[in-house]
């Protein structure tokens, strides 16, 4: 009796899993046919792979610009993200003040703001500052968006360091500076890489703001990819293997963040 | 000097978010309240809240807060019930559980541009998608989703998407349900049901309220699936608030009508906001 309940467990957890993830299984072998492969009717399972469908991406849309876009944006807002949000982090988990409850909340709210509601004056400030299609626009954009989530990770990661350790230094005479290279930094490693991983995942992926604030230029990969909506024409294996390698390096990010990824998107409600 | 240092680290974050919050906000205040079309630019003035009210009087306003609620409703009703259901079915220990648990939340990070295309194209093509050679499979006449079930489809790519979400908190969070209570439970002859109805969903009760506010704040604003597969049609058929607005904003040129409905979408945002910082606050203490 309990055999069968494991088989039945079994069976059906690897079934439904496998229907979820289908139509990434399906872009993947995508990325490998001919485009004629690629609208055979009936769908086909097993065909002669090629490599055709990714040099073709490069040489018809530049695809490396567009990672190299990618790669750039999401880097730079995640070190200039760190860089802002950790000093306050790190303020306020070791020098709470009856304030930092509120600035919390505060910082918490500003992220509930729905991105449209921002649209308009970003849109006209970026134009008339001639940032518009710009990395350096698209950068600060990123960096201010994630900012909240940032801190909120950040706090709640150095909270976790017990504060006997800072007291002890004190008594040894540590300066604050002296406290945070020997006693802080070491500790907050962790929470700053998980925060850094989370904050790369969210870059990598934004949608909204690179759709609207960028194109031919500037344009991260969700952009380049974007632009495959047309209803025309053979590209069904030219888009798999763009999205492929678009999603590839994140999705395994995304698979060594997951705890990470609970914690900074619940803002540390589920533990 | 000692409460100087702690100000001043703090400030950078603070003065930045301030800047990013107030300023956008009180320049969409400003342009709701003034004439501002780009095709018109020598017209200009304050107009009051006629902005609002051509924005509120739009025959496409109805629609798209409804299928603004609808795709927020049934999303959040999928993932949770679904998300529930798979979390429970991985809890326990099978061949394979970690590869699964791996795999399951693969969707949540493929970035939407991807997700949309990937279900436009390859799933719901009408001719060519696997979705309709499934349908020919068993019997059935295709659907053309797009055309005739913009919604629906919309809705399918968007649940695809948060169903890992809220299945990755749902195991989290079962991983801290008390297993000696369980145990006692089934000793005193409690059934499978009656241990998930009085054990297990009242564990669940917070990380569910916590998904369904979390998608209320990211979905009221869905745009990127819409942008890049219907457009927000056949007609307005899949247009929600925030399409609307950047139809009226970027396709229109329509600055101040614009504005006023951002403002609209801000408070229906807050709307859940304020549920959420207050379970968030708690959690301070």
């Amino acid at each position: 009796m309990k055999h069968l309940f494991l088989v039945i467990r079994t069976v059906s957890a690897w079934g439904l899993t496998l229907l979820l993830v289908f139509p990434l299984i399906w872009l993947l072998l995508t990325a490998f046919k001919t485009e004629l492969q690629a609208i055979a009717v009936p769908p086909q399972l097993f065909f002669t792979p090629t490599l055709d469908n990714f040099a073709e991406v490069q040489v018809r849309s530049d695809y490396l610009l567009f990672a190299k876009n990618s790669i750039i944006t999401s880097v730079l807002s995640t070190l200039l993200g760190l860089a802002i949000a950790a000093p306050a982090a790190y303020s306020m988990a070791f020098f709470r003040t009856r304030w930092t409850r509120d600035v919390l909340m505060w910082m918490l709210s500003t992220k509930m703001m729905p991105a449209v509601g921002a649209l308009l004056p970003i849109y006209v400030m970026a134009q008339s500052a001639g940032m518009l299609d710009t990395l350096t626009g698209l950068t600060i954009v990123f960096t201010l968006s994630n900012l909240p989530i940032m801190v909120w990770m950040l706090y709640s990661g150095f909270k976790d360091i017990p504060p006997d350790i800072l007291e002890a230094a004190r008594m040894d005479g540590a300066s604050i500076w002296g406290e945070f290279v020997h006693v802080i930094r070491p500790l907050a490693m962790g929470p700053l890489a998980s925060t850094g991983l989370l904050c790369l995942v969210l870059s990598w992926n934004e949608a909204f703001w690179s759709l609207n604030l960028s194109s031919a230029k500037a344009g991260t990969l969700a952009v380049l990819i974007a632009s495959y909506s047309s209803p025309e024409g053979l590209f069904w294996a030219k888009l798999s293997a763009a999205s492929l390698l678009a999603i590839a390096p994140i999705v395994v990010v995304g698979w060594f963040s997951q705890k990470q990824l609970v914690q900074g998107l619940t803002f540390g409600a589920v533990k | 000097m000692n409460r100087l240092i702690p100000r001043a680290l703090m400030a950078p974050a603070v003065v930045t978010l301030l800047l990013w919050m107030i300023v956008p906000l009180a320049m969409t205040i400003y342009f709701s309240a003034v004439r501002y079309d780009l095709m018109q630019p020598d017209q200009t003035g304050f107009i009051g809240l006629m902005n609002y009210e051509f924005f509120i009087t739009d025959p496409d306003f109805g629609p798209s807060v409804l299928n603004t609620l609808l795709l927020l409703g049934s999303v959040i009703v999928i993932t949770v019930v679904l998300g529930v259901a798979l979390a429970l079915l991985v809890n326990e220990a099978f061949p394979g559980r970690g590869l699964v648990r791996v795999l399951l939340i693969s969707p949540f990070f493929v970035m939407p541009t991807a997700n949309a295309l990937l279900w436009k194209h390859m799933m719901m093509n009408p001719v060519y998608g696997v979705l309709s050679q499934v349908w020919i499979f068993f019997g059935m006449t295709p659907v053309d989703w797009l055309t005739d079930l913009p919604l629906l489809s919309v809705i399918i790519m968007v649940a695809w998407q948060w169903l890992p979400f809220a299945c990755l908190i749902f195991i989290t969070s079962l991983q801290s349900l008390d297993r000696d209570q369980m145990e006692a439970a089934g000793m005193d002859g409690a059934n499978a049901f009656q241990k998930f109805w009085f054990l297990t969903l009242p564990h669940l009760g917070r990380p569910i309220a916590v998904v369904i506010m979390i998608e209320m704040i990211f979905l009221l604003s869905i745009f990127a699936e819409i942008f890049t597969t219907t457009g927000g049609g056949p007609g307005n058929a899949s247009t929600n608030v925030a399409f609307l607005i950047y139809k009226q904003a970027l396709l229109n040129f329509d600055v101040g009508v614009a504005s006023a409905g951002a403002l609209f979408a801000v408070v229906l945002a807050n709307i859940a906001a304020v549920f959420l910082i207050r379970l968030v606050g708690k959690n301070l203490d």
